[in-house]
């Protein structure tokens, strides 16, 4: 099965769509400065839709099946959100229009900022980031500036735990700062001795992602983020795994000086093929005015009957961090699962993906061996390598799993784990839908000593087999070209 | 409960299989002074209600669709084709992750292999990337790739002052630890004046064109300025991607980068987001390239195919040597710009920038003809341009939206960003805005005049 | 595995051997199947000056990148092109055909500081 590319279906002289009629009087183009030509297709409109139509069929996506993506909370998107988010009064708002004309939006936004400072327990937020990496970059530029303004100009360290997701590492580069990494103990804890013996003057914070990447919450997190705050140092909150929190703790009750939410993993804006996704930061009293701008605040006058909503900027802000205020379509859908779900509703959702993660660590545990075998939290990490059938990898268990119509867990990740395969089911599959992957896993299990090559031959019934990926990163083609101008 | 399908019996089964008696054994590990807060939080609301509550906000602002708008400095009012968002509601499109899993994922991977090729087609050059998050961010990674490229060697970037103002203080945030100097913004802006900044510590320079103004940059030989004073200074220039549909692109002029807001690409203006940052550079910075990429390849039968190729400069592989942090990209918005750019084509994209650069000038020509008003552009524009006000903008735009008959949605205020650029207005405009439009606001223009000689200001 | 019994070698697998008045500088047999099929090698400039342990290059895997370090500082004299087509020519033969630079040494004293084949062979057990 496979699709033309768009540019194979183009015959010259067609288009899609037809443009208005000029109706004001010509002027001169300056020739001088127009293109000689343009190789775009040239293609109708159902052919246009046909090609998308068949592309979309060549996708599995959540709405297809179980998405047990580890570290990546992929549950259902509710249709509310879409419908709200496409409203023309949120559609068709220019950035910069005036403050009076786009009161709406600016309730919503001021609304959000309000509603994740309640469920994380911070003092300030900004909806700014894009995606959870650019929050963290933001996060970490937040710490190093608090750092520097109280003339603490030694501090040039960031710890991170080894568990954690790779972006950390990543954004602390990207400001400029040095990485230290902290092993993880046998219980997957940060490991208390290594992080003290780190602990000094130059560290700006510690970056923790809990529940961390193997799925468990940190039995020494009140310890650990005194420690940091002993020696001046931050701690910075990795909320990808906030949707085992909602409702259950605060992140900045225990302490967390900074974190970013991930709307699109947690609040169940969707994920669109690799975005827009959106990363809101969460901050404690004393970064507030660190935060980039503009955030709403919310204009408080007596006379008004009405409140009035403006945008400010922050006194010490690092700056802003993207062009506006953030991604304000997934604002809206993340708005409207939070008034959708209420307190409660949040509450039930992280116990309910607690549930179903655990669940399924019981019913396959055995089977596949468990590195660390304790209660997990939103989701868990287990070996996909059986001694007895060495030459199956966590890679064929995954593939295999493709053949039975689901998709594979996140493998290869957390690095710490050999083999790994990170399952998070969420809160939003049943237990006929989790029972029938615990089922897959197992028969897969069976599969892997007796027909081990079933495994590593598969995906048997997918739209294309295993992608050859080493030719594709030794002679990289990564544009359409002509046949004719090759 | 919404969204959690579990029935009670079924909660007790699988606890049950866990071994514990209750949620919130499940808990157990969380600290008990912080565990189960009482957030405050609306109440839940239904469906409809939750609509009802939308629907009165969304009617609580004024659409730009729904008013003469002359509106830009970064987000343009287009029209955007119904196939455009039909195709990206669709749930294999949109509820779909990343495409770690080639063998499931070749519509999304397919449709950014597409992406790509028509983004270098544009942009006139050879590598485009998957996307970044807007044209603000785009520009920061001009100034990350250039900087990485020289293995933190070169520490000196050169920015134009008409690169959008939004742009540059990304640029300025995301730079702030990398001890980078920053030059150039100080200038006139005069192409031969940045140029002169150009020494052996120059890791870019950035322009924009059609620029901040609305202005198209003289880019002919500017590139080989460039490199004569520093061959290794990377030519990163910022476009309008609609400009292209008429204009030379940058590629041709011989950019090193070529990058900048998709918005105008078939994305509604969404108050600010999500919006595309496009990208694209030489075949040989292909491996210093921050993002997603996308490469054909064949499967073990031969079929052709795509992947994510080129992943290991990413941070999942590399963690602190990444090329960057970014891991997401635009998904969707890619796929919107795709489909906006297929279902134009080669035809109708050039018709759609030329009625923009057509009623761009009519409604400059008009402008320019009042009394109190004159345009200050005075090099070739597409769709915006400067127009020198007898008042500050700001009073200008309250009159339009609110003394004048009808709500009229005024220009951006350059004086926000320029502080000597008092009473100056930057007015788009585009295929949208019908000659009606145009001679309304022209009317309304001249009513200010009016409505001041008449001594019925606000002062 | 091979090791090169006339290299000498850094705890982070890059060897240097001794030919004529040059250094010729690659990545060991045993780092190369580490990394598994290598796609691509990132090689410095003719005349770039480096000191021990700097940077000098990029070796990348499917699965990862590496960078690689200078066993002795010196000046760059040559590149092995041959690598940016053909980067498996290290999993095929890392001591021979896959080397990746020739450098002319400042310090011939360094040499002497790096591991010999057989602390490597013991480095790597």
């Amino acid at each position: 099965m496979s699709e033309q590319l768009i540019y194979e279906l183009s015959v010259p002289g067609r288009s899609g769509t037809r443009p208005p009629k000029l109706d004001v009087p010509l002027t001169a183009l300056p020739t001088e400065l127009l293109r000689d030509k343009l190789p775009l297709p040239e293609v109708s409109e159902i052919d246009l839709v046909r090609h998308y139509l068949r592309l979309s069929q060549l996708n599995y996506s959540l709405d297809h099946g179980m998405y047990p993506l580890g570290s990546c909370t992929m549950k259902y998107n509710p249709k509310v959100n879409e419908a709200a988010a496409s409203l023309p009064g949120f559609t068709g708002l220019h950035p910069r229009q005036d403050e009076a004309t786009v009161q709406g939006a600016l309730y919503i936004m001021y609304q959000l900022q309000e509603q994740l400072k309640e469920i994380g327990g911070f003092a300030g937020m900004t909806l700014q980031p894009a995606a959870g990496a650019h929050g963290e970059l933001t996060g970490v530029l937040i710490m190093r500036k608090y750092q520097l303004d109280r003339g603490e100009m030694q501090r040039d360290t960031i710890l991170v735990p080894d568990s954690a997701h790779g972006t950390n590492p990543a954004s602390t580069h990207m400001s400029g700062l040095r990485v230290v990494e902290i092993p993880s103990d046998e219980r997957g804890n940060v490991d208390l001795a290594a992080l003290k013996s780190q602990l000094s003057d130059r560290v700006v914070g510690l970056m923790l992602t809990n529940p961390n990447t193997l799925g468990l919450f940190d039995e020494n997190l009140l310890e650990i983020i005194e420690l940091v705050h002993e020696c001046g140092g931050l701690v910075y909150g990795d909320g990808a795994n906030m949707n085992a929190l909602l409702g259950i703790m605060r992140p900045g009750d225990a302490g967390i000086d900074v974190m970013h939410f991930n709307l699109h993993k947690t609040f169940s804006t969707p994920h669109g093929g690799g975005g827009p996704g959106s990363g809101p930061v969460g901050v404690a009293e004393q970064l507030v005015e660190f935060l980039p701008g503009p955030v709403v605040r919310q204009a408080i006058s007596v006379e008004d009957e009405f409140p009035y909503y403006t945008l400010h900027t922050p006194t010490q802000s690092i700056g802003p961090v993207k062009s506006f205020w953030g991604h304000f379509g997934v604002i809206v859908r993340a708005y409207t699962y939070i008034r959708m779900l209420g307190a409660e509703g949040l509450r039930r959702t992280a116990e309910h993906a607690v549930l179903n993660a655990n669940y399924l660590l019981r019913r396959i545990e055995g089977v596949y061996h468990v590195p660390y075998n304790r209660l997990c939290q939103h989701e868990f990490v287990v070996e996909g390598h059986f001694e007895d059938a060495p030459e199956v990898h966590a890679l064929d268990i995954a593939k295999r799993l493709i053949d039975y119509g689901v998709h594979p867990p996140t493998n290869y990740f957390p690095l710490i784990v050999h083999e790994a395969l990170m399952i998070e089911p969420t809160e939003t599959e049943s237990k006929q839908s989790v029972d029938h992957y615990a089922e897959l896993l197992l028969k897969i299990a069976v599969e892997a000593r007796e027909t081990p090559e079933l495994l590593q031959e598969a995906p048997h019934n997918a739209p294309v087999r295993r992608m050859d990926e080493i030719r594709a990163a030794r002679q990289p083609i990564l544009r359409y070209v002509p046949v004719d101008s090759r | 409960m919404v969204y959690v399908p579990h029935t009670e019996a079924e909660r007790r089964e699988m606890l049950a299989v866990i071994g514990v008696e209750s949620m919130e054994e499940l808990f157990q590990d969380i600290p008990a002074a912080h565990r189960y807060p009482q957030l405050e939080l609306p109440e839940p609301l239904s469906e409809m209600e939750v609509m009802q509550e939308l629907q009165e906000l969304s009617a609580a602002s004024l659409n730009a669709n729904e008013a003469p708008t002359f509106l830009g400095a970064g987000a343009y009012r287009h029209w955007v084709p119904s196939v455009v968002n039909h195709i990206i509601g669709r749930s294999e499109f949109a509820t779909a992750y990343t495409p770690y899993q080639p063998e499931i994922s070749q519509g999304t991977l397919q449709a950014i292999f597409e992406y790509q090729s028509l983004i270098c087609d544009l942009t006139g050059m050879e590598v485009a990337n998957a996307s970044h998050y807007d044209g603000a961010t785009a520009a920061a990674e001009a100034v990350i790739q250039a900087v990485s490229a020289s293995r933190m060697k070169r520490k000196k970037i050169i920015v134009s002052p008409y690169v959008n103002p939004q742009y540059r203080q990304v640029i300025h945030t995301y730079t702030q630890g990398m001890g980078l100097e920053i030059a150039g913004e100080a200038t006139s802006g005069a192409l031969a004046e940045l140029v002169q900044l150009v020494d052996k510590q120059t890791a870019c320079l950035i322009v924009q064109s059609p620029n901040f103004l609305g202005e198209l940059e003289s880019l002919e030989g500017l590139a080989a300025e460039v490199h004569a004073r520093n061959k290794k200074t990377l030519l990163a220039v910022a476009t309008n991607p609609l400009s292209l549909g008429l204009f030379t692109p940058p590629g041709a002029y011989g950019a090193d980068i070529v990058m900048g807001e998709g918005q105008p690409l078939g994305l509604g203006l969404n108050f600010g987001g999500p919006y595309l940052g496009f990208y694209a550079t030489r075949e040989k910075y292909k491996r210093n390239l921050a993002g997603r990429l996308v490469g054909q390849t064949v499967d073990k039968e031969g079929q052709r195919g795509y992947v994510l190729t080129l992943s290991t400069r990413e941070q999942h592989i590399r963690r602190e040597r990444a090329t960057s942090n970014i891991c997401t990209n635009q998904g969707l918005m890619a796929l919107a710009a795709a489909i906006y750019l297929s279902t134009l084509g080669k035809q109708g994209l050039r018709q759609v920038a030329e009625l923009n650069y057509q009623k761009a000038h009519y409604a400059a020509q008009q402008i320019d003809a009042l009394e109190a008003f004159s345009v200050l552009t005075t090099k070739p524009f597409f769709n915006e341009f400067v127009v020198q006000c007898p008042a500050p903008a700001a009073e200008i735009n309250e009159f339009l939206l609110n003394g004048w008959m009808f709500d009229i949605i005024g220009g951006y205020d350059l004086s926000k960003d320029y502080p000597d650029r008092q009473n100056q207005m930057l007015l788009a405009v585009t295929e949208m805005n019908t000659r009606t439009e145009i001679d309304d606001l022209v009317h309304a223009l001249a009513g200010f005049e009016a409505h001041r000689i008449l001594g019925g200001d606000h002062e | 595995m091979t090791i090169d019994e006339n290299a000498r070698y850094l705890e982070s697998h890059e060897w240097a051997r001794k030919e004529g008045n040059l250094f010729t500088i690659g990545i060991s047999d045993h780092a190369q199947s580490l990394l598994s099929d290598i796609v691509y090698v990132e090689l410095p400039e003719i005349d770039d000056e480096l000191e021990k342990e700097e940077l000098f290059g990029v070796v990348e895997s499917v699965k990862a990148a590496s960078d690689v370090y200078l066993p002795l500082s010196g000046t760059v004299v040559e590149v092995n092109e041959e690598l940016l087509d053909a980067p498996e020519l290290i999993n095929e033969d890392a001591f021979g055909d896959g080397w990746i630079i020739k450098i002319k040494a400042d310090d011939k004293d360094e040499w002497k500081e790096l591991m010999d084949a057989d602390a490597y062979r013991a480095f790597i057990k």
